[in-house]
């Protein structure tokens, strides 16, 4: 569903992506692990051209990302993307931030497309929130919004840059059932995180990415009892024992 | 207190002069607030050569007195297109808080977090359905202050068409005060009728500003 070739990234003279290569099947769920400043937000973002790449190439779903002939606004109706940061819009109400993209984009009717949104609101818990805006919602309430208003446009993608992050403890539950629910409808999903409990419950792979390469991919399992990668035994003892 | 009968004496002309300058300001920002707009987005334009443009615009409006300004549309681009004093007035003042309303808007606009133009963009919208539908109206709850704040400046502004010869209430002013010879009395009501024009205004302003922070 994803493929990652070849590619290579810089900002300046900082190379934060050194060709990188990476295929994620239809219905697998991959998390992109590592230190700060690994470029696993640079990499997660690029799959959707947020960021320009300088050489290699993205498919998406056969359709290459980066080229100029490709209609960007198409595929990335076909992306879901959730910031760490939500960025719901503060001026419309739920329904409404979710609603938006496919009355715009979509040109689906009004009526229809808040309908939608209801119901989406609705799966996440959100079933009393409808009339609400961003600012009278917690953390993780916003961001199953941001959740619900990615899954409006029917994506066959979904790509999570560290959801929880931005969260309160006691939030990051409510979060993470959500995307367990969409990992259990087969959604193909490729997720940042810090979770590492969560990374090995879900996933199909783990991908450890470290200063601007991906060091090692391995099943969860494997991973987390048996890293290959002094890079990676190195992250996990960190992370693990703190 | 005899002298202060100039004022009753001379009420009408001087509310027409009121009323004139209302109208040119008032004409001046419906002309300043559509070209400071398309201004303020070229600015931002990612089109190196329209935001150029527009750069330059704001800053050679910015860096010339207001007053030469005025004279040069009046005697200059006026003769050419044959512009009345009046409409000569609304051109010069409407270019001039053009260049400040640009700034305002493009001030505005930068003021919405990054992150909503990427999510508008990540769900597919076009960068105009993105300004339109997510950008613009957050940029608008932000410009109205400076906006209004724009305009009392722009009412002041307005007393320098007296020279361009609209009759505006600074022009009768001082044609009262040629006839009456009571420059005291008159200057000093007429700075009171500029004072209660633009205090109503900014009582004005903070009214909606308040209503609009109760509604974020
Ligand atoms: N817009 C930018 N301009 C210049 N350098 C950037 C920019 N964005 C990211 N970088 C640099 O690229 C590198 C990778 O950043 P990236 O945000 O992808 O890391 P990350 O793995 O997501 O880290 P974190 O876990 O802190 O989010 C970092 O060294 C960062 O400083
Ligand atoms: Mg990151």
């Amino acid at each position: 569903m994803i493929q990652i070739k070849q590619v290579s990234k810089s900002f300046g003279h900082v190379n934060v992506l050194k060709d990188i290569h990476l295929e994620v099947p239809e219905s697998h769920i991959y998390a992109l692990i590592g230190p700060s400043g690994a470029g696993k937000s640079t990499l997660i973002r690029s799959i959707n051209a947020l960021e320009s790449i300088q050489a290699g190439e993205i498919l998406v779903d056969g359709i290459s990302v980066h080229d100029s002939k490709t209609d960007i606004n198409k595929v990335r109706s076909n992306i879901g993307f959730v910031f760490q940061s939500f960025n719901l819009y503060p001026h419309l109400t739920a329904v409404e931030n979710v609603a938006i993209a496919p009355i715009q984009v979509k040109k689906v009717a009004k009526e229809e497309a808040e309908e939608k949104a209801k119901k989406l609101l609705t799966s996440l818990g959100l079933g009393d929130k409808f009339a609400s805006y961003p600012g009278q919602l917690s953390g993780g309430q916003q961001q199953r919004v941001a959740i619900a208003r990615a899954l409006a446009m029917d994506p066959k993608v979904m790509l999570f840059d560290e959801p929880t992050s931005a969260l309160d403890p006691e939030m990051i539950k409510e979060v993470l059932d959500a995307i367990r629910h969409l990992a259990s409808t087969g959604m193909t999903m490729v997720v940042v995180t810090h979770e590492m409990g969560f990374a090995r419950e879900i996933c199909n792979q783990i991908v450890f990415m470290a200063d601007g390469r991906i060091v090692e991919v391995a099943p969860p399992e494997q991973f987390f009892t048996n890293p290959q990668t002094d890079r990676a035994k190195d992250f996990l003892s960190k992370v693990l024992n703190h | 207190m005899g002298s202060w009968r100039v004022i009753p004496e001379h009420m009408p002309i001087l509310l027409d002069g009121l009323w004139m300058t209302l109208q040119i300001s008032a004409c001046a920002l419906l002309v300043s607030i559509p070209v400071g707009i398309i201004l303020g987005l070229c600015r931002i334009s990612r089109n190196r050569f329209v935001s150029f443009i527009a750069v330059c615009y704001v800053e050679f409006v910015r860096g010339v007195p207001l007053l030469v300004l005025l004279f040069w549309i009046y005697f200059v681009l006026g003769k050419i297109l044959k512009m009345g004093p009046f409409l000569s007035g609304v051109v010069g003042l409407g270019l001039f808080s053009a260049a400040f309303i640009a700034e305002i808007v493009r001030a505005g606009i930068q003021a919405v977090p990054r992150g909503q133009m990427e999510a508008a963009r990540s769900s597919g919208m076009t960068y105009f359905q993105a300004m339109r539908f997510i950008i613009l109206p957050q940029a608008f709850r932000k410009v109205v202050p400076p906006m209004a704040s724009q305009f009392i400046t722009l009412i002041k502004d307005s007393s320098l068409v007296s020279v361009i010869s609209v009759v505006d209430l600074t022009l009768i002013a001082k044609n009262v005060v040629a006839t009456s010879f009571r420059a005291m009395e008159v200057w000093t009501f007429v700075a009171i009728m500029y004072f209660c024009v633009t205090f109503f205004l900014s009582q004005l302003i903070n009214v909606i500003e308040r209503r609009y922070r109760v509604s974020e």
